[in-house]
């Protein structure tokens, strides 16, 4: 078997800050995406070009420049802000916030898109069947748009799931303490690079197993009552 | 903003320009190569044939491709007979081993993007081509794959965007592309969103340069689709 030389719990412990990362970030991506989402399909113009820029620009700049630039600049800037309101001391960002921010702000912009197409899935009539039962705007969201939009995100947002966890992996390039990183670290105490980084790519192979599962799972309910031609 | 800091330092970004360009078309033609055969093969109903190529796929789509960096560059050193043997003469480049990793998980992908577009081709077709008497070959030849590459190139364009964005990856380990040369000014100024931003309009103005020519490409390839 596998000898890890002591090295299996902080690995453990680096993977624990993986998965969190990974669910943190899908929060704030869900969220940006589907606001962005209904930006693009307000009609407001205003809200359509702020949320055609962001999406634009997101996908036109790699992940890793975006999290440097996020991590080194956002330090100047609150360190520049800071005295402005009145705090002296030096802030320092923190590697889980900067890593969290960055990603749920880049997948925000492709959860938008998934988000796009699957309102657009959902057949006019529908919407104004509830409407002129005189449900509020919400309630239209909440009871009409949503439950049925579900199904036609589901693979986009599966797609959009498991690259997410992989770009997990660059926050380790900014200290964050998550498997590579701690898989790192051991292989420089043990001079095993080989097997330490291989017990992290078995890792993430698991997650996005299960992930597979889950999203294959949650597809099948969703689609309940659905006829596949 | 400081923009003499920019301006002094372009000839650092244009080598990483160099770098990055280099790279990404390199990994991307060497990967297309080996995708073509290895998706048709991956379509055999043979399970000894297609079953490798489909745990090669998954292994590598299913871990980040920074892992994949650092398993063959600081991994292949734990192995004695690999640094003995000639293998090493690459394996201690991290140029050769950005270039390996790229190449083999873009293959991946492509792999997986060719195999979708082989099997949605219509049945009717490569009935047709059976029945005008088509050996496998000149069947994947002549039908199969020139309709298969014209379903594949919208997707394949994303793989494309994808691999200029992981190639930023390569500044991890010392290579001097475009975030590597953003690494370096802002390292050398702490002048974090002049060194960064520049990066970020490189790889826009890339960006928007590859969707452009693909976008030419497609009406080329879907000449005939086009309504009058």
């Amino acid at each position: 078997m596998l000898n890890l030389q002591g090295y299996g719990p902080s690995i453990l412990q680096g993977t624990i800050l993986t998965i969190e990362l990974c669910l943190a970030s899908l929060v704030i991506a869900m969220f940006l995406g589907i606001i962005t989402a209904l930006a693009k399909l307000s009609g407001s113009r205003p809200l359509n070009m702020a949320a055609t820029a962001y999406t634009t620009v997101i996908r036109g700049i790699p992940d890793l420049v975006l999290m440097l630039l996020i991590f080194f600049g956002g330090q100047v800037l609150i360190n520049q802000l800071g005295p402005m309101v009145g705090y002296e001391e030096y802030i320092d960002i923190n590697p889980f916030v900067a890593g969290v921010s960055t990603i749920g702000f880049i997948f925000g912009a492709y959860m938008a898109e998934t988000f796009r197409g699957a309102i657009l899935a959902v057949p006019d009539g529908q919407l104004e069947a509830g409407y002129s039962y005189g449900m509020s705007r919400f309630q239209v969201f909440s009871r009409i748009l949503l439950p049925q939009m579900v199904r036609h995100a589901i693979p986009g947002f599966g797609n959009n799931w498991l690259v997410l966890m992989k770009t997990t992996a660059l926050v380790s390039i900014i200290g964050l303490n998550d498997m590579v990183r701690m898989a790192a670290l051991a292989a420089g105490a043990t001079r095993m690079p080989f097997t330490f980084y291989s017990v992290v790519a078995i890792n993430y192979l698991i997650l996005t197993s299960i992930s597979i599962l889950i999203l294959n799972w949650l597809n099948n309910k969703y689609s309940a009552g659905i006829i596949k031609d | 903003m400081d923009f003499s800091i920019i301006f002094g330092n372009l000839d650092i970004y244009f080598e990483g320009l160099k770098n990055t360009l280099i790279l990404v078309s390199i990994s991307l033609v060497i990967g297309l190569i080996f995708a073509v055969p290895l998706a048709v093969l991956r379509t055999s109903k043979n399970l000894a044939v297609s079953g490798p190529i489909q745990a090669y796929v998954y292994c590598f789509r299913g871990t980040p491709l920074l892992v994949q960096m650092f398993i063959i560059y600081y991994g292949m050193g734990q192995f004695e007979p690999i640094k003995a043997s000639f293998l090493w003469f690459f394996f201690k480049e991290a140029y050769f081993c950005a270039l390996f990793a790229f190449t083999l998980n873009t293959c991946a992908y492509t792999i997986e993007i060719i195999r979708g577009a082989i099997e949605n081709t219509p049945h009717g077709e490569v009935e047709a081509a059976k029945a005008a008497g088509m050996s496998n070959f000149l069947r994947f030849r002549r039908i199969i794959l020139p309709s298969a590459f014209r379903r594949a190139l919208p997707t394949y364009s994303n793989e494309i965007i994808f691999m200029l964005h992981g190639s930023s990856l390569a500044s991890v380990i010392t290579i001097i592309d475009i975030t590597g040369a953003a690494r370096i000014v802002n390292s050398r100024y702490y002048s974090p969103y002049e060194a960064f931003l520049t990066a970020a309009v490189f790889y826009m103005a890339i960006t928007f340069i590859i969707i452009w020519l693909i976008k030419k490409l497609e009406i080329r390839w879907f000449a005939h689709l086009r309504r009058e």
